[in-house]
């Protein structure tokens, strides 16, 4: 996104600049809705033709014709393509994405019940993905060509290369099983279930704010290796960008110039190079957050985790139609507004860019 | 899993390389440039372990009559489940007594199937879009560029899942759903190659001489973009091969009895905590040419780095 | 450079020592003792509305939530149903009248008492809502014109039944314990109802019910608890709360059974269980359940619809082959269409795996060379297995198989609209009476694309069967219960011969439980999984 908007600035030359800047805004604006609009329709296309009876899913298998015409005419699916998008797409305006045929439940319930399961895990994820990805990534630079670097790049690339489901049961039986150092499959111990009243959705913060420490440990012993698995991924990205950036920076004048003038090592290394590359680095975190976010469908299969990710692959195929659009509506905008917010912040930091 | 183009490394550094070369001699440029190439990846030791693991794999999959010890199909329900190093079953046997050896052996065809298949349509697709939109600009540019980034905002195995559940289950459906999910980030490097590309002067040059805009495209921007979009195909087919994978473990890949890597995990999962091999076997399989490509395209992206060779 | 290098070593030492230092270190975990937590697949539950809901784990919640008139003792299943909200019955001379008389003194969980009028209203919700599982109230002729005099409570102790005809006391009782019929508490609901939706939009997500549990919460796909009502009139309960956790990897819930996270693990794979087998802090417990897998031909098919094509398929499935491997323990072979335990179960087993016999026969059919068919299946892995070996038995005879697995919905989808060669599959019991699997598997009234008795497995196959459909009829009009039995005998007998459907196993289910998990009863063939016995 930075592309297309960036040159679209620069093509109309000489404006003033409040005027540009509010252009630029609406300009913003006006092509994140028709993403969202796309994006909805693509989802929406998606679910009519796929060969997958959506009335099925509501009457069951021993249902007699008389029932199953009566449910497809309950869901609109007599009416013409073009309506049935249109009354999705009023309906979405409000918030109001219909019932899920899955749970019983209206969508927006379960997506907000299930969201903060993906992002209590991915904020985790990518707390461990960039508390030792950027220092790997720096040290990677800085011995650039030594075992140091090849060390790093290579846990990098093993992290890049492993398939999650795997790791994620070989995960499990190691740490869990064998070791017992961390809890098993779920957000909680079973029997630590509603207790404490649910305010944000997320287990962690909860439990804080009830003061329950027992339940907050258990929490944590819980979600810390699926969060670990998935921020050996985010790991595994960072570092190598982070590498990348730093490598462009140290090879700056800047650098030679502050290393001539007796500043220490240290200090050009971690305060002026990781510095500049701050900037772009924001943009590589928002977007390994933005598609944790996502919620890892594979990951989230293996640890029993309820997030958005299985509850959209689960709606996928029991054709749970409602769901599936609710949800990735939901994750697309996710996706798009952190893009989008990444791209600002770029834009105000970065003098370039400009 | 990562969906940025890292554009910003390669682009100045083959702007550069553009810049210092003449037209007339770029054919021969590249042909020093590969060859230097080869040179570097022979002193990039990682990158040629990459290599060599891509180069085994395509000999597993030319060779896999003889290398397999048994058909990947013929069951033996008497024999299941045996562990790695039994008599006859050097990787020990699956839950219908299949012989996983071989299985892995006729596996690596699936899999080098879906990685040159996905390989020769999204980056073609992605080109084809990013060029155009590109060098015509304008509305064909936005739109182009809208429709790409409404496909980038879906969640990627999301959407392969709802194509595969669309077009029911399969390999080939699942090839096709992954090139579908793979394209938008090659459109984008091409894109923005093109940008550069179309401003350069020689292209005003040729232009001039009345060149038209297909000439211009296929004779003098796609060229360009190639080498970065090389790189980031080979960074990629890790990830296509995990997410087929993926596909193949939800059910919706390969279908019984072909033997998909991604399918066996599948089906020994069930059995990981007393037969771990079973899931085992497969899960290394996948994750040692993963890592071949991974290494190689690391190593790729120093060497048609030029930047990297001032240093 | 010194400062990168123990920078480095620094951030390796913690990562190797966060794990250690984590305070998860816990002893052998043990639930608490008046609470069963329960590891499940419970991803088929889509409505918690006992008048709605039709899948396994639906019927276990309505099971413990809900009473029925008529109710199984889990103490002793093979006696058969016994008196239930109704502490007895009478049926007229003419056999359609049946007069329930109310047993007095039980309440709701509301507090609200058990009488008459609720288990009117309830049986009327039934046939007004059309749910699904309606047909099995709705085959004795109530419709929502006739069911103000075909159900109706004369006081707040008696509730009057009238069928349209003349049926076997037997199978009427019998489908009065199903989930279907349970009993909910009117004036509750009735607070509920919307739009005349007999409160259904509630009641999917509540309980009103009068059973030993009340639900404390349900989170779909994920689990539901409840929690021990009160003094229960069947018994004591001592197990004050259950969870039950959708844990779909049978790993998983192994590890979770064997940390002593849960208590009972309900989905363990034949070698999960295999590997247990020298814990002995666990304990395995087999039930035979009604689920029966089997295999069925189209008969619009013009290769499969040959009688001796039909017969020589018999003979390629490795019967015992696959019992005694992948689904050891879980499955035995059975090769007729009633569950075993039923009345009229037919033990024969006539097949077995053959190559010679059945190249013979295909020979006979003029099929000596083999052909090509397609086999549709679920995606789960029992059955792909199923598939799989038989994908490779049938090739011993020249007949070359491919397997399409899909979505659970997408391979019904076929199977209803008659768009296969051959399904893979299985059929578990509506209610504990023969008529249930003879309905469906040997009627078919009407074979005409135009019938769509997609509810008819006979129908979906194709198999246009007169004279069988006569039979079955017949036999559940049949009151005197020794001769019914033997008119299933002789159906299943012919069945047997000339079927296009291969009956191959029927379920075993193994429930693990912890070994101080006494009492757990998961209903056998007939009925649900009770909570409430349960003790440790």
């Amino acid at each position: 996104m930075t592309d297309t908007l960036g040159t679209a600035g620069r093509r109309r030359g000489a404006t003033p600049p409040l005027f540009k800047l509010a252009r630029a805004l609406a300009a913003t604006l006006l092509s994140v809705l028709l993403t969202i609009i796309g994006l909805l329709f693509v989802t929406f296309l998606i679910g009519r033709v796929m060969p997958v009876d959506p009335v099925l899913a509501i009457v069951g298998e021993r249902a007699s014709q008389e029932m199953y015409e009566a449910a497809y005419r309950s869901l609109g699916l007599d009416q013409p393509l073009y309506v049935q998008f249109w009354i999705f797409l009023k309906s979405v305006a409000v918030g109001d994405f219909g019932m899920s045929t899955l749970t019983a439940r209206p969508v927006a319930e379960d997506v907000l019940r299930v969201f903060p399961a993906t992002l209590e895990l991915a904020t985790l994820a990518t707390i461990i993905g960039v508390c030792f990805g950027v220092p790997m990534g720096v040290i990677s630079a800085v011995h650039e060509g030594r075992w140091p670097d090849h060390l790093v790049r290579l846990f990098g690339l093993f992290g890049y290369s492993m398939p999650v489901f795997w790791i994620g049961l070989m995960g499990l039986l190691v740490f869990y099983g064998i070791l017992g150092w961390v809890g098993g499959p779920g957000r909680l111990d079973i029997y630590y279930e509603d207790i404490i009243p649910p305010v944000t959705g997320m287990i962690l913060i909860d439990s804080l704010i009830a003061g329950d420490m027992t339940i907050f440990w258990n929490a944590v012993s819980h979600i810390i290796l699926p969060a670990s698995i998935l921020g050996y991924y985010s790991l595994a990205y960072i570092s190598r960008m982070t590498r990348s950036f730093m490598l462009e920076q140290l090879s700056q004048e800047y650098i030679t110039t502050a290393r001539v003038k007796g500043l220490s090592e240290r200090a050009v290394i971690w305060r002026h190079a990781l510095g500049n590359v701050m900037i772009p680095l924001i943009t590589v975190v928002a977007l390994s957050y933005a598609t944790l976010l996502e919620g890892s469908v594979l990951t989230e299969v293996i640890f029993a985790w309820p997030g958005i990710g299985q509850y959209i692959t689960n709606a996928l195929l029991s054709a749970d139609l409602n769901a599936v659009l609710g949800g990735t509506v939901v994750v697309g905008l996710v996706f798009i507004l952190l893009n989008l917010l990444s791209d600002l912040l770029y834009k105000i930091v970065d003098p370039r860019a400009r | 899993m990562m969906r940025a183009p890292d554009t910003q490394i390669t682009r100045p550094g083959l702007r550069a390389w553009l810049n210092s070369d003449a037209p007339a001699s770029r054919f021969q440029a590249r042909m020093i440039q590969l060859y230097l190439g080869w040179l570097k990846l022979r002193g990039n030791p990682l990158a040629l372990i990459g290599f060599l693991i891509i180069v085994a794999l395509v000999l597993m999959a030319i060779f896999a009559p003889w290398l397999a010890t048994a058909e990947p199909s013929a069951q033996d329900l008497g024999q299941r489940l045996l562990p790695p190093g039994s008599a006859g079953h050097l990787l020990g046997t699956d839950e219908l007594g299949r012989d996983i050896w071989s299985r892995i052996v006729y596996g690596s065809r699936i899999t080098l199937m879906i990685v040159t298949l996905v390989a020769v349509t999204a980056p073609v697709f992605g080109l084809l879009v990013g060029t155009l939109a590109g060098y015509i600009g304008g509305w064909v540019d936005e739109v182009l560029m809208r429709v790409t980034d409404i496909f980038l905002a879906f969640p990627k195995l999301i959407l392969a899942l709802a194509f595969v559940a669309a077009l029911g289950a399969g390999i080939e459906n699942a090839i096709l759903a992954i090139s579908l999910t793979a394209w938008p980030p090659y459109a984008r490097i091409a894109r923005a190659e093109t940008l550069t590309i179309r401003n350069a002067d020689y292209i005003a040059a040729i232009s001039l001489q009345g060149a038209g805009a297909l000439h211009i495209i296929t004779r003098h921007v796609w060229p360009m973009c190639l080498s970065s979009l090389i790189v980031r195909v080979t960074l990629d087919m890790a990830g296509i091969i995990l997410t087929a994978a993926g596909l193949g473990f939800l059910g919706l890949g390969a279908q019984p009895p072909m033997p998909e890597w991604g399918a066996m995990i599948s089906a020994g999962r069930k059995f990981v905590l007393d037969q771990w091999w079973v899931a085992t076997m497969p899960g290394l399989a996948i994750f040692t040419v993963s890592l071949g490509f991974n290494l190689l395209g690391d190593g790729l992206r120093d060497i048609l780095d030029p930047k990297k060779s001032k240093s | 450079m010194r400062f990168q290098r123990s920078l480095l070593a620094a951030a390796l030492s913690t990562a190797l020592a966060l794990p250690m230092t984590m305070p998860f270190t816990q002893a052998e975990a043990a639930t608490p003792p008046n609470m069963l937590v329960i590891a499940n697949r419970i991803d088929d539950i889509v409505s918690l509305d006992p008048h709605e809901m039709f899948e396994f784990a639906g019927t276990d919640y309505a099971n413990n939530v809900y009473d029925t008139l008529v109710v199984f003792d889990p103490a002793d299943l093979s006696s058969g149903y016994q008196p239930g909200l109704a502490e007895s019955w009478s049926v007229s001379e003419d056999g359609k009248t049946f007069t329930f008389k109310m047993r007095s003194g039980i309440s709701f969980h509301s507090g609200n008492p058990v009488t008459a009028k609720d288990a009117e209203y309830s049986l009327r919700r039934v046939v007004a809502l059309e749910k699904t599982p309606s047909f099995i109230l709705t085959q004795f002729g109530f419709n929502k014109e006739n069911m103000a005099e075909t159900i109706r409570a004369t006081d707040d102790g008696t509730l009057v039944i009238t069928t349209d005809k003349k049926y076997a006391p037997s199978f009427v009782l019998n489908c009065f314990t199903a989930a279907v019929a349970s009993i909910v508490d009117s004036k509750t609901v009735q607070e509920h109802e919307k739009d005349g939706d007999w409160g259904n939009e509630w009641l999917r997500t509540n309980s009103a019910g009068s059973g030993a549990y009340k639900l404390i919460n349900w989170k779909p796909n994920e689990s539901y608890s409840l929690q021990a009502a009160g003094d229960y009139w069947r018994g004591d309960v001592a197990m004050q709360r259950v969870i039950v956790r959708h844990i779909a990897e049978s790993s998983a819930q192994r590890l979770l059974l064997e940390k002593g996270d849960v208590d009972v693990a309900r989905n363990l794979s034949p070698e999960d269980v295999a590997g247990l087998s020298s814990d002995e802090n666990v304990k395995v417990e087999d039930t035979l359940r009604g689920r029966i897998m089997y295999i069925s031909m189209n008969q619009k098919d013009p290769v499969l619809s040959k009688p001796k094509v039909v017969e020589a398929l018999k003979y390629l499935i490795d019967y015992k082959g696959m019992e005694g491997s992948f689904l050891k323990g879980q499955y035995t072979v059975h090769q007729a269409f009633l569950p075993l335990t039923y009345m009229g179960e037919l033990k024969d087993q006539p097949y077995s795996f053959d190559v010679d016999k059945a190249k013979a026969l295909l020979a006979e059919a003029g099929e000596g060379d083999g052909f090509e068919v397609e086999l549709i299946v679920r995606n789960a892995q029992e059955r792909v297995e199923i598939a799989q070996s038989l994908q490779n038995t049938f090739a011993q005879a020249g007949i070359t198989a491919t397997i399409t697995q899909g979505t659970g919905k997408q391979i019904l989808g076929k199977y209803r609209s008659r768009d296969f060669q051959i399904y893979v599959g299985a059929w578990g019991p509506d209610y504990p009476d023969p008529h249930t699997n003879a309905d469906t598997f040997a009627n078919n009234p009407d074979n005409s694309d135009e019938a769509q008795l997609t509810g008819k497995l006979a129908w979906r196959n194709a198999w246009d069967i007169p004279e069988m459909t006569r039979r079955t009829d017949a036999a559940v009009q049949e009151t005197d219960a020794k001769v019914r039995a033997q008119m299933y005998v002789d159906i299943q007998k012919d069945f047997q011969k000339v079927a296009p459907f291969a009956p191959m196993f029927q379920k075993v289910e193994q429930n693990v439980m912890r070994a101080n998990v006494n009492g757990f009863n998961p209903g056998a063939a007939i009925t649900a999984v009770f909570y409430w016995p349960v003790t440790k």
